[in-house]
């Protein structure tokens, strides 16, 4: 990678109808999609210019056979398609054939119905277990944090998914109730969350900015609400963000292990 | 048009699933309309209803899908056609086994009421979406129209399962074995070798659906987890009592879903072959590389299920594997593309006898939206793409162009096409005409600018944009654009129906084979003799007509 | 003859009685198969004496193909569903797969099947012997109705004795607490699996008992073959996939 600031490279691209991106692997994608909207679109022009003409052409007296023009269309489609299948896959591969990085920051989210819930592992590193049961979130503990569980008692749950920018983030997808649809456009980042099931998926938000975060996969009632916003600011602004959550954290837990606020 | 409601002949048959499929098609598209008037005005109430809810939107989106895929893309094109002329193609009396065809259409019409109650119960119809995926549809307390709802979802298509089992088994038997001497395999019509692969498709995939619906409705009542993980908490219950995996249920349901989108438009395919060869008066070059084909593009169909579970979590080799088996696919439907495009341009079509009735003029549609829809396949196809386009409504663009705009353009085509043999009678050509130019610019109109929607990363299912989702208000203007070329496209199919309706009782009486086609469905009633030309001979040939039914016998001397 | 699906009125003509001449020409359009070899030379007319017979097979062939499938995905399941497990509030992966131990009886029910199969077999070999078949036709009594009834009676009664037996393993299962409205996914997938196959043997024993009315009530040879030959090849199949899940259920869990 070229010595440049990490903004520079994902500058704003509104073209394509496509949100600004704000994620490394995003301009890769957003070239891949530049590259194949021109391919097929200039193959459908192609295919109805050659229909119309078809239908306004005189008619012959034999019947030609045009098989060699045929088979050579056939050949370049199928090259178009191979290097559409490659290029993609390459870039797949790139982005999801290696997990993340050893030093990726571990963020969880969770999918209810319908909202969303970020939750950081704090100063130890270390998600604390979580019961069903002891969800509550009018008491408080949305993610049913069990107090029992040492590594829980630092963990910092949010309903704003804030990360630094520069850095490649894990995120633990979980989800308490249904199939729920984790999408930020502006990082070209799409998983689902499904419960029982604890899925995995890395990025590196890149640019500064906040980022609508956007339910995919139809979960009820509340599906088109079920938003959240991920912010995306610089390191310092993230650790003292963070700071101060895990200061409020490490206060008094009452008997229930729900945090006193 | 005479109909005897228990009757068992094939034609009459053919009529009745068209006219069910018809009942299905009208339902689907008011849903549809209704749901394209609440994007663009969300709060103004409609009239004998009220205010429309977020549940109702999500239930009208499923119940369009539902209606929509199987009670009229999987009816119309496969067995309704099929009941109509596959026997006549082939030479045949009758279908195999008449009375299961009868009972087959019963079930469906069952099946259609069975869903159609859906709208009527307490809590109305389900909202899951017509793929229905559990834990949402397997936890009546989930969310609105998921108990009874849900309940009476899984009936119909359970139902609507059997109806398509017996009429797929029927059909095979008819092919494989009511042939006429002289039928071999490459002298049977396009439409037939299609049929043949949708049936095969129909017997291996509607059984696995079958299964999964009936593990999905043990999850709902009789406390099983196959579907439902351990630890499921909806509204403030733990319902997950064993290790159950939802993604069982996507494995199962799109080993179905994607093969079912197979059999929706492969008979359009065929179809389409028969029409140019007929309206262009041309033989069809590669015939064995055609058939080949649509055999390929069945058998493909089977192994690339995956492309729908991109971002549900699979290991990402899968994804690859997924990729690779869906751009293969790419393949045979160029082939086709092409054979469809050579066909059209070898020799021309303006002049010496080639026309351009509404029926051919319906199978070039089809070919446009084939052509556009099937080209943003292969992006759909990479994960790295998908990952983005997902649920998005750029996934709506590419289902509709290709699958609905393709398939329905293909039922029009064979509805115009088979009026005489349905009817006696043939429909206005001026008509059809106004019909086919309205309706293809209508639905350009309402699904190409829903390719823009999808880039924006609009998802679906949202009956309104609110909060953070607001970013997306450039695309606003898309959806009043949509919405109006939507209600434009409907309403051209009102002359459809004035067309089909009137036609039945005024219209033209039809000539004995009116198109001048070769294909054995139009043979005059006294061809019995054994067959030995090919189906498609149309060339300058030595004889007045210029072309060699297939149900003359080709002397020595040719 | 039923003849009830003729568009329009044909001649129908008679078999040739091989005394001389030509055949005559069978314009009847039931189709005649193809297979690609040697059609404008080959004799016109239908395809065989087995014609129908062949159709109906053909059609049970293919719902029974459909009836695979159906079974595969629920066996695929049963996979699946076995090697599920979720991890428990100390971080250990855990299943709630307990294997069911089938009740013993089940293994007397096995071999109550595939005796059933046998005597099937015999019930309908009986049915094609030619000797019988030619005395029919003479007008000689029912020869081949009086040789496979018995055989198609204990069959009736090997697969209500299956059926029953089915039912006594359920009985065994509810008393030791297994039940089919369990979390439990080994017993729910025990009485899944043995329901549906019984669902689909009950189909069969009332196949049985059609076919034996059929044996009383048809008066051409010809449609009590088809009957009993579909029904014998259904239950045949019946009886593999039971070997199968029975197989599945004893050793696979």
């Amino acid at each position: 990678m070229p010595a440049m600031p990490l903004e520079a490279l994902c500058i704003a691209q509104s073209h394509l109808w496509l949100p600004p991106n704000g994620s490394l692997h995003g301009l890769a994608v957003d070239r891949l999609m530049r590259w194949n909207l021109i391919a097929i679109c200039v193959c459908c022009l192609a295919a109805h210019i050659w229909l119309i003409a078809a239908m306004l052409r005189r008619r012959r007296r034999e019947q030609t056979g045009s098989t060699a023009l045929r088979w050579t269309l056939l050949t370049a489609l199928c090259a178009m398609y191979l290097w559409m299948a490659v290029t993609a896959q390459h870039l797949w591969a790139q982005s999801r054939y290696a997990g993340p990085s050893l030093e990726a920051m571990q963020v969880e989210v969770v999918g209810e119905q319908f909202q969303w819930y970020f939750r950081y592992p704090g100063p130890d590193a270390a998600f604390g277990s979580t019961r069903p049961n002891l969800v509550d979130a009018t008491a408080g503990n949305p993610l049913g944090l069990d107090s029992r569980d040492a590594r829980g008692q630092d963990d910092v749950v949010s309903s704003v998914l804030v990360l630094p920018a520069g850095r490649q983030v894990d995120l633990r997808l979980r989800s308490i109730d249904v199939i729920h649809g984790f999408f930020v456009p502006g990082m070209r980042l799409k998983e689902n969350t499904v419960p029982g099931l604890v899925l995995h998926v890395h990025f590196t938000p890149a640019t500064p900015g906040t980022y609508p975060i956007l339910c995919s996969q139809v979960c009820g009632l509340g599906h088109e609400r079920m938003q959240a916003i991920l912010s995306v600011v610089s390191p310092a602004e993230f650790e003292a963000w963070l700071a101060a959550r895990e200061h409020v954290r490490t206060g008094q837990r009452d008997t229930t292990g729900a945090p006193v606020q | 048009m005479k109909l005897c409601l228990f009757t068992t002949r094939h034609r009459a048959l053919g009529n009745l699933y068209l006219l069910l499929s018809l009942a299905a098609v009208a339902i689907g598209t008011l849903l549809s309309l209704v749901m394209r008037i609440h994007r663009v005005w969300p709060d103004t109430p409609l009239p004998f209803y009220g205010l429309l809810n977020p549940e109702d939107y999500l239930a009208l989106v499923t119940m369009h899908g539902t209606l929509m895929i199987f009670f009229v893309l999987t009816i119309a094109p496969q067995i309704a056609f099929a009941s109509l002329v596959l026997p006549e193609q082939i030479g045949a009396r009758s279908m195999a086994f008449p009375r299961l065809n009868a009972i087959a259409f019963w079930i469906a019409a069952a099946a259609l009421l069975v869903l159609l109650a859906a709208f009527f119960v307490p809590k109305g119809a389900p909202i899951s979406g017509w793929t229905s995926y559990p834990p949402l549809s397997a936890i009546p307390a989930a969310g609105p129209g998921e108990a009874a709802g849900m309940d009476l979802w899984l009936a119909s298509i359970g139902l609507f399962c059997l109806s398509s089992w017996l009429a797929a088994v029927n059909m095979l038997a008819t092919i494989l074995g009511e042939r006429r001497a002289g039928m071999t395999w490459s002298r049977l019509p396009m439409t037939v070798w299609a049929w043949l692969v949708t049936s095969i498709l129909t017997l291996l995939v509607f059984a696995v659906l079958l299964a999964a619906i009936v593990l999905l409705f043990s999850d709902r009542h009789f406390g099983s987890s196959f579907f439902i993980p351990a630890g499921d908490l909806v509204n403030g219950r733990i319902v997950g009592r064993g290790d159950g995996s939802p993604l069982l249920w996507l494995h199962l349901f799109w080993f179905f879903g994607h093969p079912e989108v197979y059999i929706a438009v492969l008979p359009g395919m065929g179809l389409v072959t028969s029409l140019f060869a007929n309206f262009a008066r041309r033989r069809v070059p590669g015939y064995r590389l055609m058939a080949a084909m649509l055999v390929a593009i069945g058998l493909l169909g089977l192994v690339v299920w995956g492309h729908h579970m991109f971002v549900s979590g699979m290991n990402p080799y899968a994804g690859t594997a997924f990729a690779v088996t869906t751009m293969a696919i790419a393949v045979p439907s160029t082939v086709e593309v092409l054979g469809w495009l050579s066909m059209l341009w070898d020799g021309g079509l303006r002049g010496g006898g080639s026309r351009f009735p509404t029926p051919m003029l319906f199978a070039l549609g089809f070919l446009s939206f084939f052509i556009a829809g099937g080209l943003t396949g292969p992006i759909l196809a990479q994960p790295a793409l998908d990952s983005y386009l997902h649920n998005t409504f750029f996934v709506v663009a590419h289902f509709h162009m290709v699958m609905a705009m393709a398939g329905c353009f293909s039922i029009f085509a064979g509805i115009y096409y088979w009026f005489p043999l349905m009817t006696g009678r043939l429909m206005n050509e001026t008509l059809g005409k106004l019909h086919f130019w309205l309706s293809i610019i209508g639905a350009w109109g309402t699904f190409f600018p829903m390719h823009f929607s999808g880039l924006a990363g609009e998802p679906r299912h949202y009956e309104r944009l609110t909060g953070p989702a607001t970013s997306f208000s450039g695309i606003v203007a898309n959806e009043r654009g949509i919405t109006s070329a939507a209600l434009f496209l409907a309403a051209a199919q009102l002359i459809f129906l004035w067309n089909i309706f009137v036609g039945a009782r005024r219209g033209r009486i039809a000539p004995p084979n009116p198109w001048q086609a070769t294909t054995l469905e139009w043979a005059p009633e006294s061809a019995y003799a054994p067959i030995n030309r090919g189906p498609y001979e149309y060339e300058i040939a030595v004889n007045e007509m210029n072309f060699y039914p297939q149900w003359e016998s080709a002397s020595k001397q040719e | 003859m039923p003849a009830t699906f003729t568009r329009h009125p044909v001649e129908i003509e008679r078999k040739d009685t091989g005394i001389g001449g030509k055949p005559p020409l069978d314009r009847r359009p039931t189709g005649g198969g193809g297979d690609g070899d040697n059609w404008d030379n080959r004799p016109h007319g239908r395809r065989g004496p087995r014609e129908l017979l062949t159709r109906y097979r053909l059609g049970v062939l293919f719902a029974l193909a459909g009836d695979l499938m159906f079974f595969v995905a629920l066996v695929s399941a049963f996979f699946v569903r076995q090697s599920a497990g979720h991890f428990d509030a100390r971080e250990n992966y855990v299943s709630d797969w307990h294997p069911l131990a089938v009740p013993p009886i089940l293994w007397i029910n096995t071999a109550i099947l595939i005796l059933s199969s046998l005597t099937m077999e015999m019930a309908r070999r009986q049915l094609f012997r030619e000797i019988d078949v030619m005395d029919e036709w003479l007008g000689l009594g029912r020869p081949a109705v009086k040789r496979a009834a018995p055989w198609l009676i204990a069959t009736f009664i090997l697969g209500s004795l299956f059926l029953a037996g089915q039912w006594i393993a359920w009985e065994q299962l509810v008393q030791q607490g297994f039940y089919f409205n369990s979390p439990d996914p080994s017993s729910h997938f025990f009485y899944l699996i043995t329901g549906v196959h019984g669902v689909h043997l009950l189909l069969g024993v009332f196949a049985l008992a059609a076919a034996l009315g059929a044996m009383f009530v048809l008066r051409r040879i010809e449609l009590r073959q088809i009957v009993v030959d579909c029904t014998a090849w259904y239950w045949h199949t019946m009886g593999i996939f039971w070997i199968f899940l029975f197989g599945l259920l004893t050793f696979f869990q």
